[in-house]
């Protein structure tokens, strides 16, 4: 999956979970969105392998530091 | 698979939970419309958050049902699950507020009279202790003996937690049974480790179950769920170790309606009868097109073993109290010939409380078997194979349960129990005879027809009341009376297994279960008194409620005279008898003048008084024989 149809995604699982629009972009991290603790990031996280059905691996998710890192992920994992 | 697939797709759902701020009010009835559609996770929370902000912590005005204290209490992270456990109240009706305990300190926080849980008086409790909590320390070097010494250590806690809770706080306990996370050492004989972590965990959910009975305590069987789902849609080892969640937040949903339902349960809120389509619902084909020999039923054919075992599975729902009806598009001698005649039907014509076949369109027919049966509307659940039947019964009938279910007639069975509707914490006797009973009702609706007059049908009933008051044996159907009557009900108090216990210790007060009997039969109880003495000599009529099915049968006036009687022998010498109007109890407005009572004026809380002087009473005289029993 290209990573601008993933941004489009993420955007729509970001609205949903945050109940507002957030302005994705590569270098955005946890501390600039309001509200984006450890138990949002699970339910980030289960809502897009609920999405894709797919399973973030522990090591993955340890790698987590920003958005562009979870895009990287996700095209790695979502078949074209 | 742990989603909510029986319920439907509500169309603009993202919009309308956005838009759900008009008032309070307004927004919790919206808010029940949108928790009866299909959510993921992440919808039931944003439901949730949207409600939150609507209500700003206040209950939303006007209530029918009783608010729930929660405490949710246990050894892992559990705040994933409040907004499943909320959302899954709101589909019912019934508004929970949440006090998580600390991560990890159930047991200080029930032990400790100044924590938090004690200071939040909760009414109802979830333990949830996880499997690895639960097994801490066993490991396979243990001995039988050794195993079987931390079984019992493990289960008489669990229990002293229970026997404190009820003690702080005389709560509904629902105990969660572990989910079985812990993989096997040995294989297909685990069993036979006695320090295995499965095969204790298997060990001690037994052992509860048994426990729970004698303690009076309800189990949340995830156990059993997991064995439906598959442990790994409730459970992801990743996550337990990342973020210490036993259940994962997907399978929250689930959780909260499983917790939700024995919530409601305990609130009489479970739904009570079963109303069946009957072409290419319990048959296959169309009895008007194809004839009795054209069915698709029975042996010799899938898809007809298929609607026998859908049959099967409604008969033995009816064994234990849910009561079947039908609608159906038919004339109503075809409708009824395939009862009646076809060898392979399982469901013959008796099992069918109330019947109704015609080509009126199905909302209409639906609400006339509610009247028929005197039950509400929102205690059906409706069951068809057409899209548009469902879609229709849906839009007009919001109130009526009606499943999604797939063209797959071997799912049914399945489908409704996932869906949960008929949950019972208990059997009782009268849920057993529940189906004859209104049976017996039609019968005497055909005496009724061939009377020429109420007093001569009335006589004719040969109707005896019998009287008890309330004792163990009948506390839990005196319970769910208490909790699930909403029309012939005075003052809608809900109370609880220990206030009705506490009643039964009052000598200043009594409670009466009324049970009626007549020639066609066993009513069953069919009305609750309670009354308690104030200073003075007035003795208040704290809760009247009856079953609507026994209306017009002079049991009110003979109510009445009991009423009296027990409140003399109290020393009173006025009643008061008090009307509280909620959205279903119109009928009873007029309860106490049509009995007599003088007008007392208004109390608070938009409630209204009656008097009656017993000095001068003279008890009604009726064809109803009464005796205590």
């Amino acid at each position: 999956m290209d990573e601008t149809a993933i941004y489009s995604a993420l955007s729509e699982v970001f609205r949903d979970v945050f109940m507002h629009d957030v302005a994705l972009a590569p270098a955005l991290t946890a501390k600039d969105v309001p509200g984006w603790d450890s138990f949002k990031q699970i339910e980030i996280i289960v809502a897009l392998e609920e999405r894709y059905n797919i399973k973030f691996h522990t090591r993955e998710l340890d790698s987590l530091q920003s958005v562009g890192d979870l895009v990287r992920v996700l095209a790695a994992k979502i078949p074209a | 698979m742990t989603s909510l697939y029986w319920l439907p797709d509500v169309a603009d759902w993202r919009t309308r939970v956005r838009s759900l701020s008009a008032g309070p009010a307004a927004a919790w009835d919206e808010a029940v419309v949108l928790a009866n559609a299909k959510l993921d996770f992440i919808r039931t929370n944003a439901l949730d958050e949207m409600l939150r902000r609507s209500l700003g912590g206040a209950l939303p005005p006007g209530l029918g049902t009783k608010p729930v204290r929660l405490a949710l209490l246990g050894s892992g992270t559990l705040t994933q699950l409040q907004a499943g456990i909320r959302v899954g109240c709101v589909r019912r009706g019934i508004h929970a507020t949440i006090h998580e305990g600390d991560y990890g300190q159930y047991w200080q926080e029930i032990a400790d009279p100044d924590s938090a849980l004690h200071a939040f008086k909760p009414n109802t409790v979830i333990l949830a202790l996880d499997a690895y909590h639960l097994t801490a320390g066993v490991t396979a070097v243990m001995e039988h003996a050794e195993a079987d010494a931390a079984l019992t250590e493990m289960l008489a806690r669990i229990r002293d937690c229970w026997r404190m809770l009820r003690e702080a706080f005389g709560c509904h306990i629902i105990h969660q049974l572990p989910l079985p996370v812990h993989v096997p050492l040995m294989g297909n004989n685990e069993h036979r480790l006695p320090g295995s972590p499965a095969a204790f965990t298997a060990r001690l959910s037994a052992a509860l179950r048994t426990a729970a009975d004698a303690d009076g305590v309800d189990v949340l069987a995830l156990d059993t769920r997991a064995a439906t789902d598959g442990v790994k849609a409730w459970h992801d080892a990743g996550l337990w170790h990342r973020a210490k969640q036993e259940v994962s937040p997907a399978a929250s949903p689930m959780y909260g309606e499983l917790a939700a339902r024995l919530i409601a349960a305990k609130q009489g809120r479970s739904f009570k009868c079963l109303v069946l389509d009957l072409d290419n619902t319990v048959w296959g084909g169309v009895v008007g097109d194809d004839g009795l020999e054209g069915l698709v039923l029975g042996q010799g054919s899938a898809l007809g073993e298929a609607f026998v075992a859908f049959q099967a599975y409604a008969r033995e729902l009816s064994r234990r109290g849910v009561i079947l009806a039908v609608c159906s598009k038919n004339d109503e001698a075809n409708a009824v010939e395939p009862f009646e005649k076809h060898p392979e039907m399982v469901l013959r014509r008796g099992d069918i409380a109330c019947f109704v076949a015609n080509w009126s369109d199905k909302a209409a027919n639906i609400r006339a078997i509610a009247q028929d049966l005197n039950i509400g509307l929102d205690a059906l659940v409706f069951v068809d194979d057409n899209p548009f039947e469902r879609s229709l019964v849906r839009q007009e009938l919001p109130m009526v349960a009606v499943p999604e279910i797939s063209e797959e007639p071997s799912s049914y069975p399945q489908t409704l129990a996932d869906a949960g509707y008929f949950e019972a914490l208990a059997v009782t006797d009268d849920d057993r005879a529940r189906n004859s009973q209104y049976q017996g009702n039609r019968q005497r609706e055909a005496l009724k027809a061939s009377a020429t007059d109420l007093p001569s049908y009335l006589r004719g009933l040969e109707m005896r009341l019998i009287w008890r008051r309330f004792d163990q044996i009948g506390l839990q159907r005196t319970v769910q009376l208490i909790n699930k009557t909403n029309q012939f009900n005075l003052t809608t108090r809900r109370y609880t297994d220990d206030d009705v216990l506490g009643i039964m210790r009052d000598n200043r007060s009594f409670g009466l279960q009324l049970r009626l009997l007549d020639r066609f039969g066993d009513n069953g109880i069919i009305a609750i008194l309670i009354g308690r003495m104030l200073d003075g000599s007035d003795l208040l009529i704290d809760t009247w409620l009856m079953s609507c099915r026994v209306l017009g049968r002079q049991v009110e006036p003979t109510s009445l005279n009991l009423i009296a009687a027990q409140a003399q022998a109290l020393g009173a010498k006025r009643l008061l008898g008090d009307y509280y109007p909620t959205k279903k109890n119109g009928m009873v407005k007029d309860h106490y003048t049509r009995l007599g009572f003088a007008d007392g004026g208004a109390l608070d809380n938009g409630g209204h008084r009656y008097t009656l002087d017993l000095v001068n009473f003279v008890p009604a005289d009726t064809f109803i024989d009464v005796a205590e029993g």
